[in-house]
């Protein structure tokens, strides 16, 4: 039918306008909310004052520091969370007597919260830096670990029947098999840990920091400067999207053979 | 662990012509033959003997900073404990208390809300396209960016309680709607069309396609949700909170109560795992039609 | 034991489907004309991809047509701007079945009868337990379908179909997944479920033995596009016993089927098809 056809041709487009009409009606009314002083949204500046607020921060050199600060912490943390995270996680899955010995501490760990471990961090490190970097990490590594252990040992049986009937040393089984094929669980593990590393360092730098992104809505709002406070969100919200993002793009250039939903 | 664990005892004891209970017994034995529980016990052992050595006996510099494990299990089991929290004390289990009641509303509220919101996105088409793209773009916010705005929104007109639970319930919020969406999405689409065959209408496909269709990826949702739901709690009570382990662990650290601060760690730890373990259960009982293990 | 149908006469006249998968313009169905008798056990053959499937789910009225009629009765239930809300006169039996797993088995059963409220949920109950009893089915109520083999679900989903007294059954090779043994006794299963009831039985399959077994009428269909190639007539009597599949009469039909089928199907494999739909 010549109508169906139209359609589907214009799927995206319709699902764009859809999506723009409800944003900018969400928009309006927030700015609506905050002018008619509705019960909850009166205490939010509204876009206009956010938009405001912009051109003043934009031109402060301070705020792209803060920019800086908190992406140098996530990097360090988050590479780091994947460089001992990585290999770990490939370990457990192909050694047994490791996964039967590293598991259980693992799991008792696990369920602390990455921020509760922000004083003992502080006790611990010399430097603030230091220890917000630790606390990034610790955030990181275990989503690192349980989705590579799981990636890795979800593969295929028959897989490595096939390459071990080829006549393959361990060696090549490792290289050729498990790591192409944990590749994708890597990815994702590597994505959601980006995640979690926004989280972590969002409230690590409230709490105990003296720059970042975090920091700057919080002193924000210590200052009484509102705006500024959705500013701050937006950015770091931007912030993690770009590089959950990035990861994602990498992803899929790393791992050509996957079909994403 | 990430997996839902859905083929009952009681199923596969029938199947196997025996009782829940001589299968339970049966597996306890075949795990303890196994090297594994030992293997484990011995990890978390090391872990245990790491921290001791690190932190009390060799003092090794920086680590000696840190409350030693004697340490912490003398105050934690001593009847008049030097900084007033053991499991003796009932300010103890206050603040437990506190802390398990807020992530509880958190929950409440996230699943009412989000559960049927989700359901709607993944059916309804036309909905999914209005709501989506204001959720994604809300969503890369992380949750504590929120403290405050949810400090702001409620000064005055709710109680104290409401910006901390408001910040839980956004984590918990979003995890359960997503994976709900996701659930739906997930049905077959063979299941509706046998549906529409049976002659159904618009109420019965939503009850008894997408609701029951859609639960195991619920049930996954719900247990993400928790998790994240009581990592944002801590977060929220560390920054702004009075009672709590969150709070617990950061005025036990302003107050240089370190014992307490792993106390109320360790306690966070098991308790987390607690409450997942449950919702990992109830949801192995309801769907005990499903032979899979979902992520 | 043969009570002829009194309805359930399908009329196919013209039809054809071009699907528009990214903007090719993919002729599915071309100019098919068929009519279906009522009580009729009509079967179509044809390579994957032939468009078998797309006219199955044009009956059901999951698709639309771009041009032609499908009447129902004299009914028209697909034309190419108006298809019929798919209903419990015509009902479908799918490929890899679709028994909702969350359901127990006489949930599953009484699911017609109980949503479109035509009785109350224990006589569905009851009906249900008899029409399964009937179909050798006892027992197997309180079971979920993960713990049913098979053969077992796909009698489940049948009679989960049948208790709605439809006037059409629509099967879309329902016993492609399983192994030969257990296909040969759920299509055994079948004809006694058909002789018991006499409804019009509009089967897909790409097995030729399956097809002549089993039905009144071959219909051979090309490669796509689609077209009804040759029609067979198999008379046999009813009801059939599986040692037919060993007479003369039976391979002399199977050669003649298969000559027809081959030719489609050595084009398809070197195209490549795949089930559009």
């Amino acid at each position: 039918m010549a109508a169906a056809a139209v359609l589907r041709k214009n799927g995206t487009a319709l699902r764009l306008r859809r999506g723009l009409v409800s944003v900018i009606g969400l928009l309006v009314f927030w700015e609506i909310g905050r002018r008619l002083h509705f019960p909850f949204l009166s205490a939010v500046p509204a876009p206009t004052e956010v938009i405001g607020s912009l051109d003043k921060i934009v031109g402060n050199s301070k705020f792209w520091n803060d920019w800086i600060s908190s992406f140098s912490r996530v990097l360090s943390g988050f590479a780091l969370a994947q460089l001992i995270g990585i290999p770990v996680g490939l370990l457990m899955a192909m050694s047994r007597t490791l996964r039967y010995l590293w598991f259980p501490p693992l799991e008792i760990l696990r369920p602390i919260p990455p921020l509760a471990w922000v004083p003992t961090s502080i006790i611990f490190w010399p430097t603030t830096e230091l220890s917000i970097i630790f606390v990034i990490f610790l955030g990181a590594f275990f989503t690192v670990v349980l989705n590579v252990l799981g990636g890795a040992r979800a593969i295929d049986e028959r897989l490595i029947r096939a390459a071990r009937s080829f006549g393959s040393k361990p060696r090549d089984i490792f290289w050729r098999i498990v790591l192409p094929a944990t590749l994708p669980s890597i990815i994702t593990g590597m994505a959601v840990g980006m995640g979690v590393t926004w989280e972590v360092v969002v409230a690590a730098e409230m709490i105990a920091g003296k720059s970042g992104l975090g920091y700057f809505t919080w002193a924000s709002y210590v200052g009484g400067n509102y705006p500024q406070i959705i500013i701050g969100m937006a950015s770091i919200g931007i912030a993690g999207y770009v590089s959950s993002g990035a990861i994602r793009f990498l992803g899929k250039h790393a791992t050509p053979w996957q079909q994403r939903i | 662990m990430a997996t839902i664990e859905t083929s009952s005892p009681d199923r596969t004891a029938r199947i196997a012509g025996t009782s829940a209970w001589a299968l339970m017994l049966f597996r306890l034995r075949l795990w303890l033959s196994q090297s594994s529980p030992y293997l484990g016990f011995v990890g978390v052992a090391s872990l245990l003997l790491a921290w001791y050595l690190l932190t009390e006996f060799f003092n090794v510099p920086r680590f000696n900073k840190l409350p030693g494990p004697v340490a912490v299990w003398r105050e934690f089991t001593s009847r008049s404990p030097t900084f007033g929290i053991s499991i003796y004390t009932p300010d103890y289990y206050m603040h437990i208390f506190w802390s398990i009641w807020r992530v509880l509303q958190a929950f409440f509220w996230a699943t009412i809300l989000g559960v049927p919101l989700g359901l709607f996105m993944g059916w309804k088409r036309t909905f999914r396209d209005y709501t989506f793209p204001v959720l994604e773009i809300v969503r890369p916010i992380p949750v504590l960016a929120w403290v405050p705005v949810a400090i702001l929104i409620f000064a005055g007109i709710a109680s104290r309680e409401a910006p901390v639970i408001f910040l839980a319930f956004l984590a918990t919020f979003f995890a359960t709607v997503l994976n709900t969406m996701l659930g739906v999405e997930s049905i077959d689409d063979v299941y509706f069309r046998a549906a529409r065959c049976l002659g159904s209408k618009p109420r019965h496909i939503f009850f008894r396609i997408v609701l029951p269709g859609a639960l195991p990826f619920i049930f996954t949702g719900l247990q993400i949700g928790v998790g994240v739901g009581w990592f944002s709690l801590v977060a929220a009570e560390m920054i702004s909170g009075e009672y709590g382990l969150g709070f617990l662990i950061w005025d036990s650290y302003v107050l240089s109560q370190f014992p307490v601060i792993i106390i109320a760690m360790l306690t966070l730890g098991v308790v987390g795992y607690g409450f997942s373990a449950i919702i990992r259960i109830i949801g192995a009982t309801l769907m005990r039609w499903a032979d899979r293990s979902a992520i | 034991m043969t009570t002829v149908a009194a309805s359930g006469a399908i009329s196919i006249r013209n039809v054809s489907k071009i699907y528009d998968p990214g903007g090719a313009n993919v002729l599915a169905v071309d100019n098919c004309t068929v009519d279906i008798a009522p009580g009729e056990f009509c079967v179509i053959v044809g390579p994957s991809g032939c468009g078998k499937t797309t006219l199955l789910n044009a009956i059901a009225g999951f698709h639309d047509i771009t041009s032609g009629q499908i009447e129902l009765d004299g009914k028209p239930i697909c034309m190419p701007d108006f298809t019929a809300e798919p209903g419990a006169d015509r009902i479908v039996v799918f490929q890899n079945g679709a028994l909702f797993p969350w359901s127990t088995v006489l949930n599953n059963v009484t699911y017609g009868p109980v949503v479109q409220e035509t009785s109350s949920s224990s006589e569905a109950k009851e009906k249900a337990q008899t029409l399964l009893a009937e179909l050798g089915l006892s027992g197997i109520g309180d079971r979920y379908p993960n713990e049913l083999s098979s053969g077992m679900r796909r009698r489940v989903e049948i009679a989960r179909a049948l208790i709605n007294d439809p006037k059409v059954l629509l099967l879309d090779e329902p016993f492609r997944a399983m192994d030969a043994l257990t296909k040969g006794v759920a299509q055994e299963f079948l004809l006694q479920a058909y002789d018991r009831v006499r409804k019009t039985v509009f089967f897909i399959t790409h097995d030729l033995e399956e097809a002549i077994f089993l039905a009144d009428r071959v219909l051979v269909m090309t490669t796509r596009p689609g077209r009804i190639k040759q029609t067979l007539h198999v008379d046999f009597g009813r009801p059939r016993n599986y040692k037919i599949r060993s007479s003369s009469q039976y391979l002399a039909l199977k050669s003649q089927i298969f000559e027809a089928v081959r030719e489609e199907a050595i084009r398809a494999f070197e195209a490549g098809e795949r089930e559009l739909a």
